[in-house]
């Protein structure tokens, strides 16, 4: 069995960790980083019986993630001081927003970029608040700055000079050329406060964000980590409440995300077990591109596939924005090389 | 991948995979009188691959992968694929070792009591490690000396000593050509050839050693001797490591630890010799 099935099937219970052979442990260990997903594992298997030298790993990667984990909520801290004064409320995004609300998949979670929603009508006033408190811009090439400010759904990314870490303030969670445009004034209405002060996304928007993130808006690069947030967002959401389901299901409608939130449950069923609702629980023969695609790689930790690659990367771009828009987009981007 | 072997080197296991045979029939000689267990489970992944399917055969050349890359890291040629390795192995341990604080530094110790060289590259500190290493100390390691959080104690990474330009000759003059890797000449680092650590030294590469003495070579100048004190140390051992941030407060509790309990100098010294002489000198007042 190849090293990335091993890994979704750790991951998913359907198979003991201490089954594997020793040098299967190779394999799974490179994919597993690979994926960003090293921590998360290490978590999922905390108490398994291991190999010594993975216990061992694993114990390394659950302390370094919850380092890494006070180190973003910190700078989620920092954003907050840095926007108090001017009264700009703002939501806290994934893996932070995860992080602030305690939920399971923030476990062992790996934390790049600091992402926030704040209310379109308070982008500027954000930007130049975050700019006074020592963040600044990173990209110098006025093109890909325009491109950002007129048809992105965040600002250029901003780097703080101390800190070196990066701040994403978005205010919407698709660029604003997508075909699918969700109501990011119910995004930020219905956010509700974690127990340490933060705002973030209510649970069925949560889940519709996590959705739209991994399969309308990218090529699927690191997607077994962002479709096991899925995963357990939706799980735990609906052991809390009964209704969850339905109410997710029209909560993706109104934000026109019904099929990516669909397709994300299904891949989630396919793949780490997710239990489905009736009216969930279907087949599309399209969903087996999307897997070939999360599994991609081979026992060396490697990306495999490249036409498959390259088809979602079209794809994502496809999605992104009309055509007429995308050649000169990329007409653009090709003269500069 | 098609050719692939495994090291241990003091605490990291790795796995290494190769488009070629050459480079990991050289790791295998360089590595052979190291402790190998084929069923231990590799903590670090590095891949030697050809970027473009053609670049196997046709002027070939080297690309550095693994669980860490540098993106746009340029490829070498093949007859460097030891340095390629090298490099990689340096790449997995430097921005995935999370158990110990890194200190890019080499050490060596006597009686249970380490001292730590660090510095810039061209300071000397690979070639004092190899050659107090041939003269009685336990040579610890050329690169990377690791500090454990918990106890405090230096742990050894005694990978196959990385000898560049004049030094080559010089150690090469003490040592068995049979401890000695092939030439790699013009290299982008110079030219390059491996020792392979004395057989005691990768016998006793588990045993921790106390921190003794915190040394900061210049190599250049007359031989002076620069008590340093505990915050340039700290200051200098930050940058020297590459994990400290990652580590957040024991990373920073190792640290300050280490600058407070252990006596730091700058030294400068024009030849070998005296620099040898200077680390004994400083030994033997530190653990008196």
């Amino acid at each position: 069995m190849s090293a990335i099935r091993t890994l979704v099937d750790l991951l998913a219970g359907r198979r003991e960790a201490a089954a594997l052979a020793p040098r299967e442990w190779d394999g799974v260990i490179s994919v597993a980083r690979a994926e960003a997903m090293l921590a998360t594992l290490a978590h999922r298997l905390e108490g398994a019986a291991l190999p010594p030298a993975v216990a061992a790993l694993f114990a390394d990667q659950r302390a370094a993630a919850a380092v890494a984990q006070a180190q973003s909520m910190w700078e989620a801290e920092m954003a907050r001081r840095a926007l108090a004064s001017e009264r700009i409320e703002f939501v806290l995004l994934k893996g932070t927003a995860y992080a602030a609300a305690g939920l399971s998949c923030a476990e062992g979670r790996q934390i790049g970029d600091l992402d926030i929603l704040v209310l379109v009508s308070d982008i500027g006033r954000a930007e130049n608040e975050l700019l006074e408190a020592g963040w600044e811009w990173v990209k110098s090439d006025p093109y890909d700055d325009a491109y950002y400010r007129e048809h992105m759904h965040e600002l250029p990314p901003l780097i703080h000079k101390a800190r070196d870490r990066m701040i994403d303030v978005h205010h919407t969670i698709l660029p604003q050329t997508h075909r699918i445009a969700p109501d990011a004034l119910s995004l930020v209405s219905d956010a509700v406060t974690t127990e340490n002060g933060f705002a973030v996304l209510c649970p069925t928007d949560m889940a519709c964000h996590c959705a739209a993130h991994l399969l309308a808006d990218g090529d699927l690069q690191g997607g077994l980590r962002n479709l096991w947030d899925f995963h357990s967002l939706t799980r735990d959401f609906a052991a809390a409440d009964p209704g969850f389901w339905g109410k997710l299901d029209a909560r993706a409608d109104r934000h026109g995300l019904h099929a990516p939130v669909h397709r994300a449950a299904r891949l989630a069923r396919d793949l780490y077990g997710s239990a489905l609702p009736s009216g969930w629980d279907r087949h599309d023969p399209a969903d087996l591109w999307f897997k070939r695609r999360l599994l991609a790689r081979d026992d060396w930790g490697h990306a495999t596939h490249f036409a498959l690659q390259q088809a979602f990367y079209i794809r994502s771009h496809w999605l992104r924005m009309p055509p007429l828009m995308l050649s000169r987009h990329l007409w653009t981007k090709w003269r500069k090389r | 991948m098609r050719h692939s072997t495994r090291i241990a080197v003091g605490p990291v296991q790795f796995r290494i995979g190769s488009d070629w045979r050459a480079p990991v029939a050289v790791l295998d000689r360089l590595y052979a009188g190291y402790p190998r267990d084929d069923t231990r489970p590799a903590d670090a992944t590095v891949r030697l691959f050809a970027a473009r399917p053609w670049r196997r055969w046709l002027r070939p050349s080297v690309q550095i992968g693994g669980d860490f890359v540098i993106p746009d890291a340029l490829p070498l040629p093949l007859s460097m694929g030891l340095l390629a390795a090298e490099m990689g192995m340096n790449l997995q341990v430097a921005l995935g070792w999370r158990r110990h604080l890194l200190l890019h530094a080499s050490a060596v110790a006597r009686d249970g009591r380490a001292v730590i060289m660090s510095g810039e590259s061209g300071s000397g500190k690979s070639t004092l490690a190899a050659l107090l290493g041939e003269d009685g100390w336990r040579l610890m390691g050329d690169e990377f000396t690791l500090i454990d959080p918990a106890g405090g104690d230096a742990l050894a990474f005694p990978r196959a000593v990385s000898l560049k330009n004049a030094a080559i000759a010089e150690v090469a003059a003490r040592v068995d050509t049979a401890r000695l890797g092939p030439l790699l000449a013009g290299t982008p680092k110079g030219d390059i050839r491996h020792l392979i650590p004395r057989a005691d030294a990768i016998a006793a590469m588990h045993e921790p050693a106390r921190p003794a003495l915190l040394l900061f070579p210049r190599f250049g100048g007359e031989a002076a001797i620069e008590p340093m004190g505990e915050g340039e140390a700290f200051v200098r051992l930050t940058e020297a490591s590459t994990n400290y941030v990652a580590l957040g407060e024991p990373g920073f509790a190792a640290l300050t630890r280490l600058v407070r309990e252990t006596p730091a100098f700058g030294i400068s010294y024009p030849d070998s010799t005296t620099g040898l002489a200077l680390v004994e000198q400083l030994f033997a007042e530190a653990v008196r």
